[in-house]
């Protein structure tokens, strides 16, 4: 048996009010590949974390043992120390530097504190030999794809000798060709006796490059799969992944009232000029009247790209396909077209876009909406009010006056104030990015009794959502997004949980 | 007891609003005790408030300018360059005052929409943008007035603007009417809005303030009316400056407070993402502002032209951080969001009434730079220490 490089013992790491991880046990053998699977929120980015020493020694309880010995990182820089590396998605390199400046970047290599520049292009020569990038080191960041850049970012690692290299969804941005690359380089560093411990959603990589695969859920280890036994396979995987009880209830709904199509997507992509790839590919989606689908999928998955894409565009993605509402093609110049046709979005960040923290419940509800409480341009301060106080009432929110600061409620109330925000612009299509994230049971329940009581008044609701739960528990029909592409539709009764994670990882 | 607890209370829920009310209060009761009464004659306060005159129309648009996040630096050389423009419309092309007026505030909006089409348009920072109008309005400036130097403007009706009063109509015991009926109706008006303000609030089981506390506000703002208002009658009366600024202060405080328009600025400054995703058109309002802020900066520039009787080279020269200044006095934030159009004339009033203040008591000019910087510092570390607060 080969020596054990790393071992996490029970873990515990609690955030105000959550407990994101829950007696973690972990162990990886040197020169392994070890995968971690899990859902969104099961805990492998924290888990990563405490690794790391982003979550200093004493902020969470348990032990590293690494080497052999019981580690206390206080900085990422100790762990950095002795071999750890972690990559994650959102690559940490400079885009406006070099390629030899990235990989040296924080390790320069200097004499007497002076850099010697001619040395350092020399060295980053051979680390860039290691990963197998044909590139000129002078070469600018942003001139380089992100699939090269991944390799700067792992020559960077090896530059500072690593043993341990962590890569957070490494080919969650790469495409076919890259994403092959980069697991043939992982194998080629394996054999040069580099342990490497990859959190990926998907599947077939984890199949096909992994020695072992922890599987986390909510918070806990569910158990560890080893290739040598012949336990990696995707069913396998996906049982794991969310054999979870149901236990939130869902208020009683009967879906008589499905009308016609409403909405329908066709051939619908969405490329992001900015990040240099499309985040929605060739979507085909309908919605009818008085229906709630759910859109399903892992982070990262296009849900939120494609809803906001759909919704006047506010962030310029170059769209093709075709968008119809009633049958009758639309193209929206700006979210106020998008409002205007009878659309809302509800965001899933709603502090970040959503609400205007520092202003009074008032005037939040009125916003997406301020022509329905003026005159020529003129506010009515007293239709304004009995707005306010329409859906403070009929929405329960909990707040001293519909003056309070909005800034000041609790995640659930602001919640509802985000959604009486856009029930007032009036649409008939609503949709609910994560309407639940993060707030408590009671608040949920009582958003579910709403969305009910909309559509039997013959609003139709999109709800994108990360808990698998609530996709079931509400959803008329279920589409299943991954990696910007719908990869499947499913009707309510023939939906699981097990064949929309499939669909998900797909 | 209870009347002081509450009292106290308010203070304290309010200190961002009324910060810099009682900052305006202490200072003029320091200098005209240190003055022996003349900080608050009737003349120097009447020169005060002309004087400042051309600040305060540009705080108030600089206060909407940095509450949706931007800043303009171009204002002070716009005003110059444009006041020249008119000096040099009426003297040497001979147009008639009801014609230069319009015809300098078009341009200034033409101007403002320039800018907001760099900054919304293109995306460029409003600093740097501004930065660039700045120096090229200098220019500009410098260009039409290198020939002929300063531009005396010998057209009574133009220098009236910054120089002349209303009409008494009759003295009573000389005082000038036409000023006590005018203050006479601001406090009617202000004692009538607050009134119905209040029933309204009843009416929706708002929490107002107690009764006798109520009492004792609007006695208090009223003779604070009464009080400048009788000054002023001392003196001149109200002089035109003072009706342009008002009513530049009434349309912009109804424009910010009661309309749609109004309410979107504030939505982009407080969260431009959230606005865009309200349906709120962030391009739209950003020319709104800028158009605005170049339209006063034109005003300020007749208001100076005419106070001086002539356009001058150097006419301009660091209006814009006076303004920016005034502004922040009057409790804008630079987060965005938060800034209130009559805080900016309140703050173009304490800067103003300093340095008359230091005038006065012949504090040397270097002095009177630190003080003001101290002050404007001061204000801003207020705002972030009462927001932090509020958190």
């Amino acid at each position: 048996m080969a020596k054990v490089i790393l071992e996490m013992a029970q873990i515990t790491k609690t955030f105000p009010g959550v407990k994101a991880l829950d007696n973690v046990n972990f162990q990886v053998e040197a020169g392994e590949i070890h995968f971690l699977v899990g859902e969104n929120g099961a805990g492998k980015s924290t888990l990563m974390k405490v690794l790391s020493g982003v979550y200093p020694y004493g902020n969470y309880e348990g032990d590293i043992i690494y080497e052999g010995k019981v580690q206390q990182f206080n900085k990422i820089q100790d762990s950095v120390d002795v071999g750890i590396a972690i990559i994650y998605q959102e690559l940490a390199l400079f885009p406006d530097l070099s390629v030899y400046e990235n990989i040296y970047m924080g390790n320069e290599v200097k004499y007497k504190g002076v850099i010697n520049w001619n040395q350092t292009i020399v060295k980053a020569k051979e680390m860039l030999d290691k990963v197998n990038l044909k590139v000129n080191p002078e070469t600018l960041i942003k001139d380089l794809g992100v699939g090269k850049q991944q390799l700067v970012e792992i020559a960077k690692a090896l530059s500072k000798r690593v043993k341990l290299l962590i890569l957070d969804e490494p080919t969650a941005a790469l495409n076919e060709d890259d994403s092959e690359n980069l697991l043939e380089l992982i194998k080629a560093l394996k054999k040069q006796g580099i342990t490497c411990i990859m959190i990926s959603h998907k599947l077939k990589e984890v199949v096909a490059i992994a020695d072992k695969a922890t599987i986390l859920r909510d918070g806990q280890t569910i158990c560890t799969l080893e290739k040598k036994k012949g336990e990696i396979d995707e069913r396998t995987i996906i049982r794991h992944m969310v054999g979870r009880e149901m236990n939130q209830i869902y208020p009683e709904r009967e879906n008589k009232n499905i009308g016609d199509t409403i909405l329908e997507l066709v051939n619908w992509s969405a490329y992001d000029t900015q990040l240099g790839r499309a985040v929605v590919k060739d979507a085909n989606m309908h919605l009818r009247r008085g229906e709630i689908i759910g859109i399903a999928g892992l982070m990262g998955a296009g849900r939120t790209e494609l809803a906001l894409s759909m919704f006047g565009n506010p962030k310029n993605y170059k769209l093709m396909g075709n968008l119809a509402l009633n049958s009758k093609p639309q193209t929206f110049k700006h979210t106020s077209d998008a409002i205007k046709a009878g659309m809302a979005y509800v965001t899933e960040d709603r502090k970040g876009n959503g609400l205007f923290l520092l202003n009074t419940i008032t005037k939040n509800v009125s916003a997406s909406k301020l022509s329905g409480i003026a005159n020529n341009g003129i506010i009515n301060t007293n239709e304004e009010i009995k707005v306010a106080e329409h859906y403070k009432k009929s929405l329960h929110i909990k707040a001293s006056s519909i003056e309070q600061l909005v800034g000041k409620l609790s995640g659930g109330n602001q919640q509802k104030v985000s959604l009486g925000k856009w029930l007032f612009a009036g649409p008939n299509i609503l949709i609910l990015d994560e309407p639940t994230r993060g707030i408590d049971v009671g608040a949920k329940f009582e958003i579910y009794s709403v969305m009910n009581t909309l559509i039997e008044n013959g609003m139709s609701i999109i709800m994108i959502s990360s808990e698998l739960g609530e996709i079931l528990g509400m959803s008329d029909r279920i589409y299943v997004m991954a990696e910007g592409r719908i990869t499947g539709e499913l009707n309510r009764s023939e939906a699981d949980q097990e064949n929309v994670m499939a669909l998900a990882t797909k | 007891m209870n009347l002081l607890k509450e009292t106290s209370q308010i203070v304290k829920d309010n200190i961002r609003d009324y910060g810099m009310y009682i900052a305006l209060v202490v200072i003029m009761v320091t200098f005209n005790v240190m003055t022996n009464g003349t900080f608050m004659s009737s003349r120097n306060i009447s020169n005060l408030l002309d004087a400042s005159g051309y600040i305060a129309v540009l705080a108030v648009g600089m206060t909407l300018v940095i509450v949706i996040r931007h800043i303009d630096l171009s204002v002070g050389y716009v005003a110059g360059f444009l006041g020249a423009i008119a000096a040099i419309l009426l003297m040497q092309q001979g147009l008639s005052v009801w014609l230069v007026i319009p015809i300098i505030l078009v341009l200034g909006i033409i101007i403002g929409l320039l800018n907001g089409f760099l900054i919304a348009q293109l995306g460029i920072p409003a600093f740097v943008a501004s930065l660039a109008g700045m120096l090229i309005f200098r220019g500009a400036l410098l260009q039409v007035t290198e020939g002929t130097g300063t531009i005396i403007v010998q057209d009574d009706l133009f220098n009236a603007i910054g120089n002349g009063y209303l009409p008494a109509i009759k003295y009573f015991y000389n005082r000038h009417v036409l000023t006590l009926i005018i203050g006479a109706i601001g406090v009617v008006l202000y004692v009538v809005s607050e009134m119905k303000n209040r029933h309204d609030k009843t009416k929706y089981n708002f929490d107002v303030m107690s009764l006798p506390i109520f009492l004792i506000k609007l006695v208090f703002v009223s003779a604070i009316i009464a009080y400048i208002t009788w000054i002023l009658a001392g003196y001149n009366g109200i002089s035109w400056t003072l009706v342009i600024v008002l009513i530049v202060t009434m349309v912009y405080h109804f424009i910010s407070n009661k309309t749609v328009l109004g309410r979107q600025i504030y939505a982009v400054g407080s969260n431009p993402e959230a606005a865009h995703l309200s349906g709120i058109n962030v391009k739209k309002v950003t020319y709104m502002v800028m158009g605005s802020m170049s339209m006063l900066a034109a005003l300020s520039g007749i208001l100076y032209t005419s106070r001086l009787q002539s356009a001058t080279t150097t006419a301009g020269m660091l209006f814009e951080l006076d303004a920016i200044a005034a502004a922040y006095v009057g409790g804008v934030s630079s987060a965005g969001g938060v800034g209130k159009v009559t805080g900016a004339i309140i703050g173009a009033i304490v800067m103003a009434s300093l340095t008359n203040g230091m005038n006065l008591l012949g504090v040397g000019i270097s002095y009177q730079y630190m003080i003001r910087g101290g002050v404007l510092a001061g204000a801003v570390i207020f705002d972030v220490l009462t927001r932090k607060r509020g958190k």
